[in-house]
């Protein structure tokens, strides 16, 4: 875990107040928050503590009531909504927990989408997203429809779809709080597997302690507040186990 | 990026095939009926155009009695003042006219064998055929002469002569009108309807004077008939007219005429302004029925934009601004529009054609109304559409995100 000279992420003393009639709700009470570029980094709390607020904001799908936010050194906390919509764009890859992909269009469809918006002709936009999917293992499904895959896959659809414009940020959402656990696991492979790469940046959200272990780094949220953030310890290498016979398919293991 | 737009817009269309029919054809049924009630209309004005021409060129009609008549003064015609003697003057005296009749009409039964008819004859001089474009299919038309000696002669329409005669020859043969015998001179060409609905063919024709002496008993005549030398002259043939039966009935200046001159380019306007009006309202009822099409694309939009609320927030996610969520619905949208709009166009063409056919109406493909109907519906996925691709691109991406 280095920190860079620049960060990617600098939040500084986030507010973020949802004002619904006459309800106030303060989900973020003043978060200071650095990740270098090339972090790993896992976001843990209860629920309502504030993480997907964070992660929305982090985003750029949102914007905070009060602080600031500069992604990748440019302060993003008061741009318009297209100049929002650019930053995603180019610089963010949004992974969800419900994986949000278009039921109608073919998992190749699905992973161009952001080129479309990028202005990236067809053919120039095919052929990355053909690479994109053959990162994440779905060269041979590019045709499939979301309904054809299982839920694992969908989410690699989902990183795939991610990945293509080669963001800055890669943030998820509780990626694996839809799926078994080796799906879970193989998708933590992916994340590892891409931040491998020195400039490949993951946030992630989870409930599950053990899937915050193949994170660097562990920040935990509550009421709104960063109450803890430290390096992970025994840290789980998602390749590693999944070689072993952990993971095995269960009805082999009691037969065998 | 302006064409992938296009691309998804119309992918969104294809998987609602039904819907997007069903849209659509909302509009169709308005295009449609905009088309083939003005081409319609435009046809029948047409129609009612060539009868009146057909009426007899350049005619003027001079009726005895005021039309502004009011109080207890008579209704036209009943005036004793016009007399042949004026139409002489007239036809002598004005540069303006080239001929002129009396004409006085009557109800009359007629009596051939065994067979009966009633019909309406009309009294004039030889100058009658040409004064109101008809003409002779058989025999010929009584002379000055027969006029002068209010002869018992008649010239008859076809009906007549189908009613009395049924497959004789008329012309030489006595029939009895008012159980006075009168000769069969000559039979007209037929001419079927006038504009108002009157039977042309319906009709005896014989001298003024024997309708006059013979069957009215009257010094009088209640109405003339005029051709001026040209269709331009007719006007100047009014006014000519005017004059010298004013001068004649010893009208000082102020005094209201005691007759009333019309032209047929009056009569013409008038019908040619009824028609006009239908045509209008047949339009008017059809924009209707083509604002409720657009009404009907508003509300497909709407349901769409809603069904495809996690649609809009996943492209907003992955960077489409405001503006390509927008196009996308508005494209949508002016697509129904503009497909509605040409197959409504096609229909339309399709029904007037067919509608004219069965009425037997000349029909006139108006291209106002093609290209109008067109733009217009074009402009109406625009204007129908715009409010739901708002709404669409005004959505959050988060709670859009969230939409179950
Ligand atoms: N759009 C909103 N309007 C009003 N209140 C909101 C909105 N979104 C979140 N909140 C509130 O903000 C607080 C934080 O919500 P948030 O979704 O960030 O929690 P979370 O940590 O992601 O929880 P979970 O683990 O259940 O996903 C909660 O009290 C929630 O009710
Ligand atoms: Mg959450």
């Amino acid at each position: 875990m280095s920190a860079e000279a620049k960060p990617v992420i600098e939040l500084a003393n986030v507010h973020r107040i949802y004002e619904t009639g006459s309800i106030r709700v303060h989900a973020l009470r003043g978060v200071s928050l650095h990740v270098g570029r090339g972090e790993f980094v896992a976001i843990m709390g209860a629920s309502g503590s504030g993480k997907s607020t964070l992660m929305n904001l982090l985003g750029c799908l949102d914007h905070p009531t009060r602080g600031t936010y500069h992604l990748d050194g440019i302060d993003v906390s008061g741009l318009s909504r297209d100049q929002r919509a650019d930053v995603r764009n180019r610089k963010i890859g949004f992974v969800f927990q419900s994986f949000n992909l278009l039921s109608r269009a073919t998992a190749l469809e699905n992973v161009e989408l952001p080129l479309i918006y990028a202005g990236i002709p067809a053919a120039e936009r095919r052929r990355r997203g053909r690479q994109a999917l053959a990162a994440v293992g779905l060269a041979s499904k590019e045709n499939s429809h979301p309904n054809q895959l299982s839920g694992g896959q969908q989410q690699r659809v989902a990183i795939a779809r991610a990945l293509v414009n080669h963001p800055s940020l890669l943030l998820a959402d509780e990626p694996t709080g839809n799926l078994d656990s080796r799906a879970s696991v193989e998708i933590m492979e992916l994340f590892q597997l891409l931040n491998r790469n020195p400039d490949n940046t993951v946030v992630l959200v989870t409930h599950e302690p053990d899937i915050a272990q193949f994170a660097r780094r562990v920040v935990v949220m509550k009421d709104g507040r960063i109450i803890l953030d430290q390096p992970v310890r025994q840290r789980r290498d998602a390749r590693v186990e999944l070689a072993s016979s952990l993971y095995e398919n269960p009805l082999e293991v009691t037969l065998s | 990026m302006t064409l992938d737009l296009i691309r998804i817009a119309l992918r969104a269309l294809a998987r609602n095939k039904v819907r997007s029919a069903l849209t659509m054809l909302g509009i169709i049924i308005g295009v449609a009926s905009v088309i083939a009630m003005v081409s319609l209309g435009q046809g029948a004005q047409r129609q009612v155009q060539s009868q009146i021409a057909s009426m007899g060129s350049n005619l003027l009609v001079v009726m005895a009695g005021s039309q502004k008549s009011g109080g207890f003064r008579g209704g036209l015609g009943t005036n004793t003042t016009l007399t042949p003697e004026d139409v002489e003057a007239v036809l002598r005296e004005a540069p303006a006219v080239a001929a002129a009749t009396p004409t006085v009409s009557t109800a009359v039964p007629l009596v051939f064998g065994n067979q009966n008819w009633t019909t309406r004859a009309e009294g004039a001089n030889a100058a009658y055929l040409s004064i109101r474009d008809r003409a002779i299919a058989d025999g010929e038309f009584f002379t000055a002469a027969d006029v002068r000696a209010a002869a018992r002669v008649v010239v008859i329409g076809q009906t007549v002569a189908n009613q009395l005669f049924a497959g004789l020859s008329p012309v030489g043969r006595t029939i009895r009108v008012r159980n006075l015998p009168f000769r069969v001179v000559g039979v007209l060409v037929a001419k079927g309807q006038s504009q108002f609905g009157q039977d042309q063919d319906d009709i005896v024709i014989m001298p003024y004077t024997t309708v006059m002496k013979k069957l009215l008993a009257i010094t009088y005549i209640p109405s003339a008939s005029f051709s001026a030398v040209s269709g331009a002259a007719t006007n100047e043939a009014q006014k000519e007219i005017a004059a010298i039966l004013r001068q004649r009935h010893n009208l000082r200046p102020g005094q209201d005429d005691d007759f009333t001159v019309r032209n047929l380019t009056d009569v013409a306007e008038a019908a040619e302004q009824s028609s006009k009006v239908m045509t209008m309202l047949l339009a008017g009822i059809a924009a209707v029925s083509l604002l409720v099409g657009g009404i009907g694309i508003m509300n497909i939009m709407l349901v769409s934009v809603t069904e495809r609320t996690r649609e809009i927030g996943i492209r907003m996610a992955v960077g489409a601004r405001s503006r390509h969520v927008q196009y996308q619905f508005l494209i949508e949208s002016v697509v129904l529009g503009l497909t509605g709009g040409v197959l409504g166009i096609l229909t339309g063409v399709g029904a007037s054609f067919a509608l004219s056919h069965f009425f037997e109406w000349p029909q006139l493909i108006s291209t106002a109304a093609v290209f109008g109907s067109a733009i217009f519906s074009m402009a109406i996925g625009v204007f129908f559409g715009y409010y739901p691709a708002r709404k669409a691109a005004a959505l959050d991406p988060i709670e859009a995100l969230r939409f179950e």
